[in-house]
């Protein structure tokens, strides 16, 4: 259109970055950098009142290798992102299944599915607190009626992890299920008909047609999944605090309790850029790799 | 003439008002607490501040809430390590050493200069001084203290033939008492505990109900050191998860939250918590209840305190925490602390606030609220140390272990000994 | 064109009712907090359906803390958070999805970045940029961290990029500056993913916590969270009676916003094509 096509280009070079700056002052502003300061302060000491942080190198990382709460916080991560990313993500695409129907009720059912998204945890996380409370509880009304034992659900090592669980696959389902209804939404019918045509079953329909087509949808509600399973711990805090005896310590539990119960800031440091890191590689492997795997118009 | 007068006037109104703005360069004074029991607090402690603010023209205490203990302190230390503290904040009084290792606070001795002052320090139950002293120095004033008691349901004492108005006065009393309180359906499951003591949140404290009847203490007053594999602090936990075993208390470990509830809908027909629950009990409970002092063993009772101090802020401009000097001091002096204790249900500060007209009618109407007071001779200072949040968690951990099985309790109480070693040893 | 599509693929009885008791299942504890917040404490265990109904709760958590102001406070919050992440990420997107650009997959690595860091662990790093900005105790200091929104950017680059060139180039003929196309074309056509995004911004925002607490400290910059938090009485125990009252106050307005505009979400969430 006028002059060179490199100044055409660096010309369009410095508009795209006119555009990007004030989003990306801001990130770098109140994350990158704080995220930076986090790195940096992973290889000194925790400064104590009067006493300096020192140079102490990999100390902190040395510290949480042996640190068997921190080993536990892992396992108990992993167990919980094992469980809580195909629940969540099975059920919101079997709701979105089942509401994307003409049912009686669709529309209560699906305002059921969703409530859950728009509680806040701190009230939502009090109310299970009841459902699991021994003897009286909803659940144990439940069990009692069907005969079966009273159990200490939050207080017993081996089932304070999955009471746990079942919380976030309640809250987050409904919300990942918005998504994949608004997707199939967006299948054409026709293609509906010509398998009903063609006499296919129900579940090839779903396996063949309707999964490859949502694949955008599961890679975008897996990223969300993946990082919700490490975000996810604000029911902790009400429901066990981490216990009993560290049965319930998610690694940004173990983080928070490290970083501001314990003021070990340099300890903390070093657990921060583990799990960011991690998560980091996560995304990244996801969307550059997958990325390319899904189409596009 | 008259314009003469109405320009005098107006100038003269002019001057003053500058005078009064002048005046009006109020001293602001930023003040944290946190809300840990029920009832409308906050407005409570508004008005404490007005009151205060009345009377003292030039200065504004403003009170911040700042959540739950824990958040309190998140907030308060996240200030401070910004530059910007806030004058004064209450916390928990086993933060000492915390805020003490983060050089976050002043010794209340820097501000202690008449005799009048001195003698108010003095005031104070040794008690609840035992967790505001260190070093030779204080360096927090009791303000929102509590003991642990126990809280007995008097309608099935007299079910099981107890009687209602004795309640258990040591352990062996303690444990035939639990098992004569529970009661069993017809298939063997248990309807009513006869004991329940809550063991998360605050195990360590519990087990202190236990520990401190047996005789033994968990730490220094330096806070220094710990003393986890004690074999009396083994035997009082023994007793715990003997309980347990027995079937007169719940299995597993058990809610602190949910207690006070099960105590109402007689799941537990006894239940040892903290005082602060009294005017939740008294509100709830619908039948008739008792509150006692913790049992003895070797020892008479003896209930260690809890609850929260005032602390003032090193890093705050000096004339802030000279003025938060003067409302911590003002808040209990002894009419106001009786009055902290009628409007919250905590212990009131010093024995001269329980001399009030006000607070000695009330303990006449109301016998339970003076238990906890009368706990006090024999009660302890609350476990506390330097990596205090540290050493306290290994210490639940341990007890976790310990209720649920996993570990026998000496081996639980070993490794958590062992591991508090570790934490401490920079601080010998 | 008339095939029976309901019948052949569509919902069975068994798929009604599987349905239905989900539903039942996840409302659960909205039902739940309804219940316990009617009624006095001593039925909050307990389901009698004879228990005598009343508005106390709710009376004494109004009185606990000035839920009013919070209101207000956390609707600004909110907006002005939305208004924020949305002009922002509409530029930011614009330029991944329609410029080429040295650096521009580390820009949108480094965006990405922002989708793993929660800001609860940089608590104390960003308390100290606002003391220093001198923002601290203002509802701005609750939004700047996160007016730039990497998920926004990531959207709405996805939705751009989906976007036919052709239509951009029409409006170009037609004389448009780059800025002009942005707003005549790519916004209008993105607007569900607008709404899509609104309704996560807000519903988050409206639920945050720990940030908003240790940032504010006067009744005139907390939101409602924080508010709320007052019912969780450390010493006392769980009431749960009040805790219920109060959260069904401060959750009423998403809640009715949802369900009267759950129609509109989900339609816009379709018309998104996030797919």
């Amino acid at each position: 259109m006028n002059a060179s096509p490199n100044a055409g280009a660096s010309q369009r070079a410095v508009h795209a970055w006119l555009l990007l700056l004030p989003a990306l002052a801001l990130l770098v502003a109140f994350t990158h950098w704080p995220a930076v300061a986090t790195l940096i302060d992973s290889f000194f000491s925790t400064p104590r009142g009067a006493r300096p942080a020192e140079w102490v190198g990999l100390e902190n990382y040395a510290v949480m290798v042996d640190d068997p709460v921190f080993w536990q916080a892992v396992r108990n991560n992993l167990w919980f992102a094992g469980a809580t990313i195909p629940l969540s993500i099975g059920l919101a695409l079997l709701m979105a299944l089942w509401v994307n129907e003409r049912m009686a009720g669709r529309t209560l059912v699906r305002m059921a599915y969703f409530t859950p998204t728009v509680l806040p945890m701190i009230a939502v996380a009090n109310i299970w607190l009841f459902f699991y409370t021994p003897q009286y509880g909803l659940l144990e009304q439940f069990t009692g009626a069907l005969g079966m034992p009273s159990r200490n659900w939050l207080g017993d090592p081996s089932t304070a992890l999955a009471c746990v669980t079942v919380v976030a696959v309640w809250k987050e389902a409904g919300f990942f299920m918005i998504f994949y209804l608004a997707a199939l939404q967006t299948l054409n019918p026709s293609l509906k008909e010509a398998a009903a045509i063609e006499g296919a079953s129900r579940w090839y329909f779903f396996r063949r047609v309707q999964w490859p087509l949502l694949m955008p949808t599961t890679l975008f509600v897996l990223i969300n999944a993946v990082i919700n399973a490490f975000r996810l711990v604000d029911h902790i805090f009400i429901l066990t605090r981490g216990g009993p005896d560290n049965a319930t310590t998610l690694l940004l539990y173990h983080l928070y309790e490290v970083g501001f119960k314990f003021w070990d800031t340099g300890y903390a440091a070093a657990i921060t850029v583990v799990l960011v890191v991690v998560l980091a590689s996560v995304a990244l492997i996801q969307f550059f790799v997958l990325d390319k795997r899904v189409h596009y118009k | 003439m008259q314009r003469k007068t109405f320009l005098k006037t107006l100038s003269a109104a002019a001057l003053a008002a500058c005078a009064t703005g002048a005046l009006a360069q109020t001293l602001e004074v930023p003040f944290y607490y946190p809300v840990a029991v029920g009832g409308p607090i906050t407005k409570v402690i508004d008005g404490y501040a007005e009151a205060f603010n009345k009377a003292h023209p030039g200065v504004k205490v403003t009170p911040i809430y700042a959540g739950t203990y824990q958040e309190t302190i998140v907030k308060a230390l996240t200030a401070h390590k910004s530059g910007k503290p806030p004058a004064t904040s209450v916390l928990l009084s086993t933060d000492m050493f915390t805020l003490i290792d983060e050089d976050a606070i002043a010794p209340i001795d820097d501000f202690v200069k008449t005799d009048a002052d001195k003698a108010w320090l003095k005031g104070f139950y040794p008690a609840f001084m035992a967790n505001s002293q260190t070093g030779g120095k204080t360096w927090g004033i009791p303000f929102q203290r509590s003991t642990v008691v126990m809280y007995y349901n008097k309608e099935a004492f007299k079910e099981a033939g107890l009687d209602p108005n004795k309640a258990p006065a040591n352990w062996k009393e303690l444990k035939e008492a639990a098992r004569k309180l529970t009661k069993k359906d017809a298939s063997g499951n248990v309807t009513q505990y006869g004991i329940q003591i809550p063991s998360t949140g605050f195990a360590y404290w519990m087990l202190q109900t236990l520990t401190t009847p047996n005789d033994v203490l968990l730490a220094n007053e330096a806070g220094t050191k710990v003393t986890f594999d004690n074999p009396k602090v083994i035997e009082a936990l023994d007793f715990w998860v003997n309980l347990a075993k027995d079937g007169v208390h719940p299995k597993g470990v058990v809610e602190w939250g949910t207690t006070p509830k099960d105590f109402f809908e007689k799941k537990a027909a006894i239940i040892i918590t903290t005082t602060g629950n009294l005017t939740n009990v008294k509100a709830n409970a619908k039948f008739d209840f008792g509150v006692a002092q913790i049992a003895g063993n070797v020892r008479k009772g003896g209930s260690p305190t809890g609850g929260g101090n005032f602390y003032i802020f090193k890093k705050a401009p000096k004339e802030q925490q000279q003025a938060a000097f003067e409302f911590a001091k003002w808040i209990t002096q002894p009419g106001n602390a009786a009055q902290w204790s009628m409007d919250s249900g905590y212990v009131a500060v010093s024995p001269a606030a329980y001399d009030t007209p006000a607070l000695k009618k009330y303990g006449q109407e109301f016998p339970p609220a003076l238990v906890a007071r009368d706990q006090l001779p024999v009660s302890v200072a609350e476990f506390s140390t330097h990596e205090n949040q540290r050493v306290t968690k290994v210490l639940n951990d341990a007890i976790q272990a310990a209720l649920n099985g996993t570990k026998t309790s000496a081996q639980a109480l070993k490794d958590a000994q062992r591991e508090a070693d570790r934490i401490l040893r920079s601080y010998k | 064109m008339k095939a029976p599509t309901n019948t052949i693929y569509g919902a069975t009885w068994l798929d009604t009712l599987a349905a239905w008791v989900l539903a039942v299942l996840w409302i659960l504890p909205l039902a739940y907090a309804v219940w316990t917040a009617f009624h006095p404490a001593e039925y909050a265990t307990r389901f009698d359906l004879a228990a005598p109904w009343t508005l106390d709760n709710f009376r004494h958590a109004w009185e606990a803390a000035p839920f009013a102001r919070y209101f207000l406070n956390t609707v600004l919050l909110v907006a002005i958070i939305l208004a924020a992440q949305l002009v922002l990420s509409t530029l930011a997107a614009y330029a991944f999805a329609r410029y080429e650009f040295r650096g521009k997959n580390v820009a949108f690595a480094l965006v990405l970045v922002q989708l793993m860091i929660m800001p609860d662990i940089l608590l104390v790093e960003n308390y100290k940029t606002m003391g220093r900005l001198g923002l601290v105790d203002t509802l701005t200091a609750i939004g700047l961290p996160y007016f730039a929104s990497a998920f926004a950017i990531f959207l709405l680059r996805q939705t751009f990029m989906g976007i036919p060139k052709e239509l951009d180039e029409a409006a170009r003929v037609e004389g448009a500056s780059a800025l002009q196309v942005l707003w005549r074309v790519y916004v209008p056509l993105a607007r569900p993913v607008y709404t899509a995004f609104a309704l996560v911004s807000v519903s988050f925002h409206w639920n945050n916590f720990l940030w908003p607490l240790i940032i504010t400290n006067s009744v005139e910059s907390r939101p409602l969270t924080v508010g709320l938090q007052v019912f969780s009485s450390v010493e006392q125990g769980v009431e749960w009676s009040i805790i219920t009252a109060a959260t069904l106050m401060s959750t009423a307005p998403l809640l009715i916003g949802f369900i009267l505009f759950q129609r509109q979400f989900v339609q816009s969430f379709m018309r998104a094509g996030i797919k």
